[in-house]
């Protein structure tokens, strides 16, 4: 075993004598079935590719060691959201072992499964339900049935497994543990997708709350994240990026850095420049005094004219739904409302800028990282550098939260180009500049939206239609250009072709929230959405971005649902309908029914048409606000109440209460979920209130905590109610992406029913807020007739 | 460069360093310490706070030089995974984290606060944590976690 390889076993919990004695999982399989096996673990969008072990064989899931210990390989990595604890459940629960017993190896492309990238909320859908993972420990339990039924002479019916060993019913004199079924074997099977899966009504683990298997290591500071990796005879990069958004390289002159301390070496590759020295602050200081001469660069659109600048673009267009008589139905109705919503780029701002350790030498390369996308940035890696993919190894390290693409793809490219340069390992810490100026932001949006309203208040055609600016994004396996590191090393991002929209076709689909919840979403005759209107129109532009864009936490669902649960409420309020009961009017599905009226429930919702009747016309005014969605129109179910007080004097808005209701399938764990919807809510706030990326004619502005707000811990933060509704016996859906998609709708609802004021863009800042005070004199603006 | 002595979590250390390098490099790389983060390099987001004299220091813009002598206490030198510090342990009771990352800066920083200021009320706890950050947002369960403390020191 090479030398790296014990190292991230180590790293992983497991000591080389484990290894011998689990072995059997790593015997990898080269077979030519992966790619047969390779449907059932596609995801959606989420792409994977055959890799060297077969998910199609037990053995690339689950080991047993003769000492009874359970290792098991996911391709889904822990990003704070829980998932490591949650998958440990699971195998605990399918497998009959105490918790403690079960080992989770993570997203090491030498070792486990090819599962595209950890992302999207698909995490639980893919690993939850009855394929991959939670297949692959039905299919274990099952087969040490079947062993231990030969081993005892006792029919498999007649066993039960407990605590990791495997009795008779009857008389649970006669047993064996699992350990010494296998001895240290492997499976040797196939992935059984008949393999029964263990009921939710016996379940003991899963839907537990059980605590956080990394809780005590992140609160006493052991934990080991990627910063921490170390590697012997490590050195330390750094990297200097544009001073221009499109600004090319010129010249560098090595002479300016070369009586410093510590440096070992310039790189410079296309327009990619960086310096390796022996400490991280010699790099540093190299870094900031290397002489580099650059030209040229993109004239940035003007950023106050930004969104009206996206409607003259050359766009990339799709209908989602297009019902014949939209136009018609307008021209009939009795009213028609109009409005426009504005949300900006905002970005990820993790708390620790970027980190990677890249070791290449001999044609071969290791890189520890945080990415999300272990497969593909070996795919990505071994393109920037021009070796055989096979001979790139990729192992995921924690990191802090990502919240979607930050810098981890990127800055394993640079530590991986780096290691190139000098032939050592190189660790390479982004700046917090580095990090917020290139980072792949969440996506600026534009959003008009028309509604027709009958005689009776109902709603008879809905047309939406939205521009967003996007330039690279996910590296996936062949695009490294789509991140900031890949462009400047010379790759192209993904072409950008501006077309015409095709007539909808296939199956409904609502991935990115661009039709709200109660349109009908009608296509080749069958409707898949949620709602009731049947005249329904949605189409999306997009547009190129001046910067990089990315999935940011609830990527698209997230603004269009902010215009969407918006425009709601100012029908109802036009109509003088009650938020709640007028949403539940055009709403058909049940569960998102469900949800929205066990919020409204558990708020104590006080029904009746905003803004409130008596709402105060000089200092706090506080109102109530809702919104709800069914995530990506088929990945869970939330409804939110919101209360908050506005101050009319200054503007500013203090949240003091959030109800939550969400209804994702079947809970995994209980208190993991709150975690999740605490943590979306509040981020969903300061991304509602704070978070904008600013520009000047040529960079990014926001490039640290006071030019990117971001809600502190001493901010008068809200309570926040969860109420779960559980569907144990449903299909498993995502968690991590739900409470954040409606904060902005239901925040800016309440500053309405507060104050009468509609805020159609994000953040609400105070001069904002104080902006749409001022315009409440102007009656009822956006109705056209 | 220069030879200076570091009493960090009670043990002295020996670095032969330039005396202009922030702590915190010094913490994480020459002593491998894990517990102190890199942030931001700016002092706004409290990832990298140690304590020293009774003060929640932020290590990525304090320059090591004059700390020759001091005594510097990190989140590693208070607690241990199975024996954590009462701070640590109301946290672990309450799951008060997501990614862990700005945990140190949140314990590190309240601890100080606390331990100058044991009974505290809410306003000054959120007065004292103002100027730091959690993006995963865990704040209500960061804030009961350091109230669980509080109360459970104080019964």
């Amino acid at each position: 075993m090479r030398a790296d390889a014990r190292d991230a076993l180590a790293r992983a919990g497991f000591s080389r004598r484990e290894f011998l004695e689990t072995s059997g999982a790593l015997i990898v399989s080269f077979s030519a079935t992966a790619l047969a096996g390779r449907a059932g673990l596609a995801q959606g969008q989420f792409d994977t590719r055959t890799s060297h072990v077969d998910p199609a064989q037990l053995d690339s899931w689950i080991a047993i060691a003769a000492d009874g210990t359970v290792t098991a390989y996911t391709g889904k990595c822990e990003l704070g959201q829980g998932i490591e604890t949650a998958q440990i459940q699971l195998i605990a629960e399918e497998l009959c072992v105490p918790v403690a017993r079960v080992r989770l190896i993570a997203c090491d492309t030498a070792v486990s499964p090819d599962q595209g990238t950890t992302s999207g909320s698909q995490s639980t859908p893919t690993n939850f339900n009855d394929r991959n993972l939670a297949q692959a420990a039905a299919t274990a339990r099952q087969a040490l049935l079947r062993l231990a039924a030969e081993r005892l002479g006792v029919a498999a019916a007649d066993l039960s497994a407990l605590d990791g060993v495997i009795g008779a019913t009857s008389n649970r004199a006669t047993r064996v543990a699992y350990g010494e079924l296998l001895a240290g074997r492997k499976f040797s099977l196939t992935v059984d997708p008949g393999a029964a899966r263990k009921p939710s009504s016996e379940w003991t683990v899963l839907g537990k709350p059980v605590p956080r298997v990394d809780m005590a290591a992140m609160a006493t500071g052991q934990l080991e994240y990627v910063q921490n990796v170390r590697v012997p005879g490590m050195l330390h990069g750094a990297v200097i990026r544009p001073p221009a958004v499109g600004a090319t390289l010129v010249n560098v002159d090595e002479s300016s850095v070369r009586d410093l301390p510590g440096v070992v070496k310039v790189v410079v590759r296309n327009n990619f420049v960086g310096v390796v020295a022996d400490k991280p602050w010699h790099a540093i200081q190299s870094a900031r005094r290397l002489a580099a001469e650059w030209r040229g660069g993109a004239r940035l659109p003007d950023r106050q004219q930004y969104y009206d600048f996206l409607r003259t673009q050359p766009s990339r267009d799709a209908y989602v739904v297009k019902a014949a008589d939209v136009e018609q139905k307008l021209a009939n109705a009795t009213t028609v409302l109009e409005a426009t919503y504005r949300h900006p780029y905002q970005m990820h701002g993790a708390m620790a800028p970027s980190c990677a350790v890249a070791d290449v030498h001999g044609g071969k390369a290791t890189v520890w990282s945080a990415t999300q996308s272990a497969y593909p940035t070996r795919s990505g890696v071994a393109r920037l550098l021009g070796i055989p993919i096979e001979n790139v190894r990729v192992v995921f390290t924690r990191g802090a939260g990502c919240y979607g693409l930050n810098g981890a793809d990127a800055v394993s490219y640079d530590a991986a180009l780096l290691s190139h340069a000098v032939g050592k390992p190189v660790r390479v810490q982004l700046s917090r500049r580095d990090e917020m100026a290139w980072e792949n932001y969440g996506f600026a949006y534009v959003i008009d939206q028309r509604a027709g309203i009958d005689r009776d208040g109902a709603i008879v055609a809905w047309d939406h239609e939205a521009w967003f600016p996007s330039r690279g994004g996910r590296p996936g396996y062949d695009t490294p250009g789509n991140v900031i590191t890949g462009a400047l090393a010379g790759f192209e991002p993904a072409a950008f072709t501006p077309r015409g929209a095709a007539e909808p076709a296939g199956e409904f689909r609502n991935g990115s929230n661009a039709a709200p919840s109660y349109v009908s979403g009608r296509v080749a005759g069958r409707a898949g959405g949620a709602g009731t209107i049947a005249s329904e129109r949605v189409l999306t532009h997009t547009v190129l971005s001046p910067f990089f864009t990315g999935p940011l936490r609830s990527p698209s669902r997230l603004q269009n649902t902010f215009a969407h649960e918006c425009f709601i409420d100012e029908i109802a309020a036009h109509v003088k309908a009650d938020p709640v009961a007028y949403r539940l009017r055009h709403l058909r599905d049940p569960r998102l029914r469900d949800v929205l009226a066990a919020a409204a429930k558990a708020a104590k919702w006080d029904a009746r048409p905003s803004p409130k009747p008596d709402a105060r016309r000089t200092g706090i005014a506080s109102g109530r606000g809702v919104s709800c969605v069914l995530y990506e129109g088929d990945n869970g179910y939330v409804a939110m109440v919101a209360e908050i007080e506005v101050d009319l004097a200054t503007g500013r808005v203090a949240a003091r209460r959030f109800v939550v209701a969400q209804d994702c399938g079947p809970i995994s764990n209980p208190d993991g979920i709150r975690n999740q919807i605490e943590g979306g809510a509040l981020q969903g706030l300061s991304r509602a209130l704070g978070e904008e990326v600013t520009w000047d004619d040529e960079k990014v502005t926001s490039v640290d905590w006071r030019s990117y707000r971001s809600l502190p811990l001493g901010f008068a933060v809200p309570t926040i109610e969860s109420v779960l509704i559980d569907h144990p016996e449903g299909t498993a859906m995502g968690a991590g992406e739900t409470a954040i998609t409606i904060v902005a709708a239901a925040v800016g609802n309440a500053i309405f029913d507060a104050t009468g004021a509609r805020v159609r863009e994000v953040p609400f800042t105070p001069e904002r807020i104080k902006a749409a005070l001022s315009a409440r004199a102007d009656p009822s603006a956006p109705v056209r007739k | 460069m220069s030879t200076l002595t570091l009493t960090v979590n009670g043990r002295a250390h020996t670095v032969d360093v330039d005396p202009a390098t922030p702590l915190l490099y010094v913490l994480a790389d020459d002593l491998a310490l894990r517990g102190p983060k890199f942030g931001c390099g700016l002092g706004q987001c409290g990832a990298c706070t140690v304590i020293i004299r009774g003060r929640a220091v932020r290590s990525c813009v304090t320059p090591v030089g004059p700390l020759n002598a001091a005594e510097i206490t990190t989140i590693d030198g208070i607690g241990t995974p199975d024996r954590p510090h009462p701070l640590q342990k109301a946290f672990i009771e309450e799951q008060a984290a997501q990614c862990g990352y700005c945990l140190n800066g949140v314990i590190m920083t309240a601890k100080a606060f606390l331990d100058q200021n044991p009974t505290a009320g809410q306003a000054d706890i959120q007065q004292a944590m103002s100027a730091v950050l959690c993006r995963c947002f865990t704040h209500t369960r960061m804030l009961r976690a350091i109230a669980r403390y509080q109360r459970e020191k104080n019964a």
